[in-house]
């Protein structure tokens, strides 16, 4: 979280709708530890990660749909255990679970 | 933008300032995967029960902000982030509605930013300045200490985050007390003059980790004043002497790597080679 704080301050100053996904538990191997977090605003802009490059692009699409009424606050995960594991997953083979939700608090 | 509670204000502000804070989010539960027009408000809890996204920041020794629905829930979830931010954990933690223990109804994240860790190297030795440089980089906050203060300068090293001249007893009556698991002492000083009051002061502390360098030769010698002093065999098994992992380290760097290494595996419960379970020589 803390190497976001800055984006999403510069972010909500300028009025924008920010959305973070954090890393709550991963499986096996995880490239980011539990509370690793990246934030994205209304326009599609990122700060921070959650693994090593693998999920970012799928994670910009959940917390878009998110700002846009599509999907509530809740957990998303990616990896091998996942439907979607042919389109996104981990090279390391792990799991990682995310809570995606809007910074209104 | 709700920021009634300022939530987001108070743990950035705390994050910054390098201050323990713990955030508990509420990330699945019941209402989980609601879609906002089911829950406008959603995190809120406004209908008074726990929801995805409802959140409960704790701060040691203060009130806690905003909640997660249910005021028991909030009492149960606020102790156990404390201890977790003692610890230096973040995880998912499962409760019942009003915080039962050993239900599954919803499962709570705990965000821990503990205090960076501490450090305690007694002795301004080379060794010193190697390890000192290997704790800064695995992001310790590093006291060196020595009572000769031609050797503890600020100028010897650079890297501490503060260097005291005292004994080693007096440093650890002021400061023995905020030790923790995380944290780690270090005896490098080769003299029982320093050496035995600095783990006699460190014993009766909740640190981590207490490890004092020398042969086996001289830590047999030191154990034995150690025992005069009134240390029992149980106290000793706690002090990792000769301190580090069996690497063959020799040179003040690779003995630091060894040390830190030591104090990775004490906190993971990593069976690692350790020189004292050893008999063999140290490098």
């Amino acid at each position: 979280m803390d190497e976001i704080l800055d984006d999403i301050d510069r972010w909500r100053a300028a009025g924008q709708r920010v959305a973070v996904a954090r890393v709550v538990d991963i499986e096996g191997s995880g490239p980011r530890d539990p509370g690793a977090a990246m934030a994205v605003n209304q326009e599609g802009e990122v700060a921070g990660s959650v693994s090593g490059g693998c999920v970012e692009g799928a994670v910009v699409g959940e917390a878009l749909e998110l700002l846009g009424g599509g999907r509530g606050p809740g957990i998303t995960t990616f990896g091998y255990s996942d439907d979607e594991a042919f389109a996104v997953g981990l090279t390391c083979g792990g799991t990682i679970h995310l809570f995606v939700e809007e910074l209104d608090w | 933008m709700s920021g009634a509670a300022g939530i987001y204000e108070a743990f950035r502000d705390a994050i910054r300032a390098e201050e323990p804070v713990a955030l508990a989010t509420i990330i699945d539960g019941p209402d989980a995967g609601a879609l906002p027009e089911t829950h406008p408000r959603a995190g809120t809890a406004s209908d008074g029960h726990p929801q995805a996204g409802a959140k409960l920041l704790v701060l040691p020794d203060q009130p806690t902000l905003g909640t997660l629905g249910d005021p028991d829930l909030d009492r149960v979830v606020e102790r156990d982030a404390l201890g977790m931010l003692d610890a230096g954990i973040s995880e998912v933690r499962h409760y019942g509605q009003h915080g039962e223990a050993r239900q599954m109804d919803l499962s709570v994240f705990v965000e821990c930013h503990a205090r960076r860790p501490h450090m305690v190297i007694f002795g301004a030795v080379d060794f010193t300045r190697a390890l000192a440089s290997q704790a800064k980089l695995l992001g310790y906050r590093v006291t060196v200490c020595d009572a000769r203060e031609v050797f503890a300068t600020k100028r010897r090293f650079p890297m501490a985050d503060e260097v005291v001249v005292d004994w080693p007893n007096r440093l650890l009556d002021r400061i023995g007390d905020d030790l923790g698991p995380r944290d780690a002492v270090c005896v490098l000083t080769h003299d029982h003059k320093f050496d035995v009051p600095a783990i006699v002061g460190a014993l009766p502390t909740r640190v981590g980790y207490l490890g004092a360098m020398g042969s086996r030769t001289t830590h047999e010698k030191r154990t034995e004043r150690l025992r005069e002093a009134g240390v029992s065999d149980e106290e000793l098994e706690r002090v990792m002497a000769p301190i580090g992992l069996d690497i063959g380290g020799r040179t003040p760097e690779e003995t630091a790597v060894s040390i830190v290494a030591e104090i990775i595996a004490a906190h993971t419960g990593r069976q690692a080679p350790r020189l004292k379970d050893g008999k063999g020589r140290i490098h």
